[in-house]
């Protein structure tokens, strides 16, 4: 089990969490992700590390609400266990001194893209953020983009903060007015899509990291393989970032919509009553703590 | 009970193994097979000739003292015949029901010449359960404690087992395992219905009751690496036994469609994430219930898919192998269990494509019939296409089961560890020393997919050279 150090909310759906693990906390590298079970009868499911402290020994993983399993973990709070935590998985990013790179986050690929924009400014990058959301109350990570970027462009779908319109209007008005040698896009399938749109023709190496549905996160099921122009790659050890102009974003959707039905149904059974999941899942959690004492007392 | 004069045990016929009617077992995942009453397994003991020689021994890849066992078992000493059985195997309980016993100590039995051979795995199974089930486990003796520690990577059955004989020897181990349950296949590829998860739940809590460390979501090359461990972490003597858990694919148009699944990652999620009982378990599968399922390939994965896609509601499951049955890899029993649950085998078959929806998900395989050709290196005859025999079918799931490589995540994070040139771990044969000072290595991902019993031979044969290298170093 994994204690839950920290948990705050950034925006309504969508929680930080710093969570005790030791091991991954020293290895974990910008662009690397983990894979959570929170109880026994509940998935794996992947998330970026955002951060790490080795000093407490704790990594921070940045949650935005959307099936059960998201919801389930955003409800607990410091002083809660996840019963899982393995990594760090995949490939860190691929830092290097390009030049001037435009960051972009869209929605919780923010949480993403943030660690990355970091180190992309360690290594004497310019870099140009850009950020966005649907309205003012999602929008997260402000101050840490503003802290880390040479420009900074929040962008809300319906004008409520920032400029109103897509990321990738202002991406094409920055490729217009100043040489672009590198972008990174992270958030939502359509937008990394149409981010690929923008750049390809102008011939901007361009990179964007890919959410395909995991199991083990090791290379072992193979159910995370995506299309990458006329090669099949395991996301989990081969990503999870790949070149945007080979990606075949139209598989990716289809694929990550295999589980729908299901994935509703539990969604709904959990609403009902989602408290009553969440006693549960603490009391399993209360019950082994007590065994493990007992254990390491004998 | 006293043995019998060798006629009149020879007279006996093989005992035969209660199962669940295959129409009911066909659609739910409880055991299918349901071990030997009392009585019976003492039957079939006394068919054994307790050989001079015997021939039984010699096939079991770890030597189990197959004719002490049966004595004991005549005897009426079932803990003993278990602490006998776990001298040599400490997971009798796995490999009573697993083991390809016709290929291995059956194979070789006397009485096979004649008749039917001694049903050794059902009494090795019989001792094991009888065990659990009275809570008398036989656990070995340890020797008292030298202070030095052994890492193992990978819980598997050659993980286990050298751990089991590392920690009889005093040495202070622990396990590490990428998922989060330990058992290796053995949890996450054989399914319920074949080797119940209870029973690997209990073989493990044996192994903590003697003292070995268990620590799971670990990524051995990820979370830390070998040298970081024997560095870092004070390991003297670290195993590598990762397995082959590579997934192969068929690299033909249409893998990518929503249900087709490796088997890996089919039986991961029947398995391990217990997909098979949707109410209680979040982790998703395709809803096979009415649908079309095959299964490419003919080895023990592929019947444990196909079984499991019958149990979980298809409508037909089909077993699709290029070569014929003679030639499929999978024990006898499980192709037999199949055909009694209704699979379907289209054998000389194979696939060309898949095709799907404008969803993207599979709705019809192009396939193409086979004929045998001339022996290839396996020395199987190879199958060859015929030429114009293109056929289509509908399917909605497909299951490639068409054998496993090697995961590189250790390899490639250990650069003086020698491989070869498919990526498996080089070792020595005879010691499992690999090119990496206090480092060996064995089970699958040494020898490529062989057997829970063959892995855990290696890993018994690891334990011997690490002890020895470890007691050849100067005391702590
Ligand atoms: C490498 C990677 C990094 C990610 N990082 C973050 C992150 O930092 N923060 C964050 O909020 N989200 C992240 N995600 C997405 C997150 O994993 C999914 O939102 C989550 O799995 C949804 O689970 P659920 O039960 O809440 O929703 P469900 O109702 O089960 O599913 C909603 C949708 O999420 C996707 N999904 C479902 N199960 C999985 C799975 N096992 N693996 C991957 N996707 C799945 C599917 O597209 C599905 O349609 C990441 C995904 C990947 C692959
Ligand atoms: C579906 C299926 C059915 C089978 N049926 C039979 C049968 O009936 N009879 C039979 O005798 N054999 C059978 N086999 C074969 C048998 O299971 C294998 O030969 C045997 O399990 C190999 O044992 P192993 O210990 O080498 O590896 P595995 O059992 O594969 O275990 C390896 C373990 O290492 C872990 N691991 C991998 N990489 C890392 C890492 N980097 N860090 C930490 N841990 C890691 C894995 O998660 C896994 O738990 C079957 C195999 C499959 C897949
Ligand atoms: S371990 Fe397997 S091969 Fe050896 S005696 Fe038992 S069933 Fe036979
Ligand atoms: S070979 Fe057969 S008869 Fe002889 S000891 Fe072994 S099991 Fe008994
Ligand atoms: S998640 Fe299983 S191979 Fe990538």
């Amino acid at each position: 089990m994994y204690l839950i150090k920290e948990a705050r909310f950034l925006a309504p759906d969508i929680k930080l969490f710093r969570i005790e693990a030791p091991r991954i906390a020293r290895k974990r590298k910008a662009g690397q992700f983990v894979i959570v079970r929170v109880h026994d009868e509940g998935e794996r499911i992947p998330l970026t590390i955002a951060d790490s402290n080795t000093d407490d020994g704790t990594v921070t993983i940045i949650v935005q609400n959307a099936g059960k399993t998201t919801r389930l973990l955003n409800m607990m709070e410091e002083g809660d266990s996840v019963l899982d935590i393995v990594g760090p998985l995949g490939d860190p990013s691929h830092i290097e001194n390009f030049g001037t790179c435009v960051v972009i986050g869209g929605g919780v690929g923010t949480a993403i893209a943030y660690p990355t924009a970091v180190e992309m400014k360690t290594q004497g990058n310019h870099v140009i953020g850009i950020v966005g959301s649907r309205n003012k109350e999602l929008f997260i990570l402000e101050d840490e983009m503003r802290a880390t970027t040479d420009a900074f462009y929040p962008m809300t779908d319906d004008g409520s903060y920032g400029e109103k319109g897509f990321v990738t209007n202002k991406l094409a008005e920055i490729c217009e007015k100043q040489k672009v040698d590198f972008v990174l896009a992270i958030g939502p399938i359509p937008m990394m899509r149409a981010v690929a749109n923008v750049t390809r023709d102008l011939g901007i190496k361009t990179v964007v990291s890919l959410n395909p549905i995991m199991v083990d996160g090791t290379g072992m099921c193979g159910g995370c393989r995506v299309q990458i122009g006329d090669e099949t790659k395991f996301a989990c050890v081969d990503g999870p970032e790949f070149d945007a102009h080979l990606v075949d974003f139209d598989t990716l959707i289809a694929r990550n919509s295999l589980y729908k039905e299901k994935e509703q149904k539990d969604l709904a059974e959990f609403q009902a009553n989602p408290l009553v999941v969440l006693e549960q899942v603490r009391h399993q959690c209360r019950l082994d703590q007590v065994e493990e004492a007992i254990k390491a007392r004998n | 009970m006293d043995r019998l004069p060798p006629k009149e045990r020879m007279k006996i016929s093989r005992s035969s193994m209660p199962e669940q009617d295959a129409k009911d077992r066909a659609r739910n995942f409880l055991e299918v097979n349901l071990g030997l009453p009392v009585l019976a397994a003492q039957h079939e003991a006394q068919r054994c000739l307790d050989c001079a020689d015997p021939k039984c021994v010699g096939a079991c890849p770890v030597g189990m003292q197959i004719n002490d066992v049966v004595t004991l078992v005549l005897d009426g000493d079932f803990i003993g015949a278990a602490k006998k059985i776990r001298e040599d195997n400490v997971l009798p309980a796995v490999t009573g029901r697993v083991c390809p016993q016709e290929n291995q100590c059956e194979g070789a039995c006397v009485l096979g010449k004649k008749m039917d051979a001694v049903a050794i795995g059902y009494i090795e199974r019989f001792v094991a359960d009888y065990e659990r089930e009275t809570g008398n486990v036989g656990l070995p003796d340890l020797k008292p404690s030298t202070g030095k520690k052994v890492a193992i990577i990978g819980s598997g059955p050659a993980g286990l087992s050298c751990a089991g004989d590392m920690a009889i020897n005093g040495h202070d181990v622990t396990v590490f395992e990428a998922l989060h349950e330990i058992g290796g296949v053995l949890v996450y590829g054989i399914p319920e219905f074949r080797l119940p998860k209870d029973i690997v739940k209990n073989e493990v809590e044996n192994m903590k009751n003697m003292g070995i460390k268990f620590e799971t979501n670990v990524v051995v090359g990820k979370t830390i690496t070998i040298d970081e461990l024997m560095t870092e972490e004070g390991f003297d003597c670290v195993f590598i036994a990762t397995g082959a858990g590579l997934p192969k694919f068929l690299k033909i148009p249409g893998e990518h469609l929503g249900g087709v699944y490796s088997a890996n990652e089919f039986l991961t999620r029947v398995n391990l994430m217990k997909a098979y009982d949707p109410e209680k378990y979040d982790q998703p599968i395709y809803d096979c219930r009415g649908k079309n399922v095959a299964v490419v390939g003919g080895g023990n994965t592929a019947m444990d898919s196909v079984r499991s896609a019958l149990r979980l509601g298809a409508k037909n499951a089909y077993i699709i192998y290029r070569r014929g049955e003679d030639e499929m890899p999978a024990r006898k029993e499980e192709v037999h269990h199949a055909k009694d649950e209704g699979v379907q085998f289209m054998t000389l078959v194979n696939p060309v494509s898949f095709l799907g929806d404008e969803k993207g998900n599979l709705k019809v395989a192009h396939l193409q019939r086979m004929e045998l050709g001339e022996p290839d290196a396996s020395g199987r005859r190879r199958p060859v296409p015929k030429e114009g025999s293109d056929f289509e079918m509908p399917l909605d799931v497909a299951i490639i089961a068409v054998g496993t490589g090697a995961n590189p995540l250790v390899q490639s994070t250990t650069p003086d560890l020698d491989t070869t040139d498919r990526g498996y771990i080089l070792a020595d044969e005879e010691t499992l020393a690999t090119s990496k000072p206090g480092v060996f290595a064995g089970g699958d991902i040494v020898s490529g997919s062989a057997t829970v019993i063959r892995a855990m031979g290696a890993g018994r044969k690891a334990a011997k050279a690490m002890h020895e290298y470890l007691t050849a170093q100067a005391p702590v």
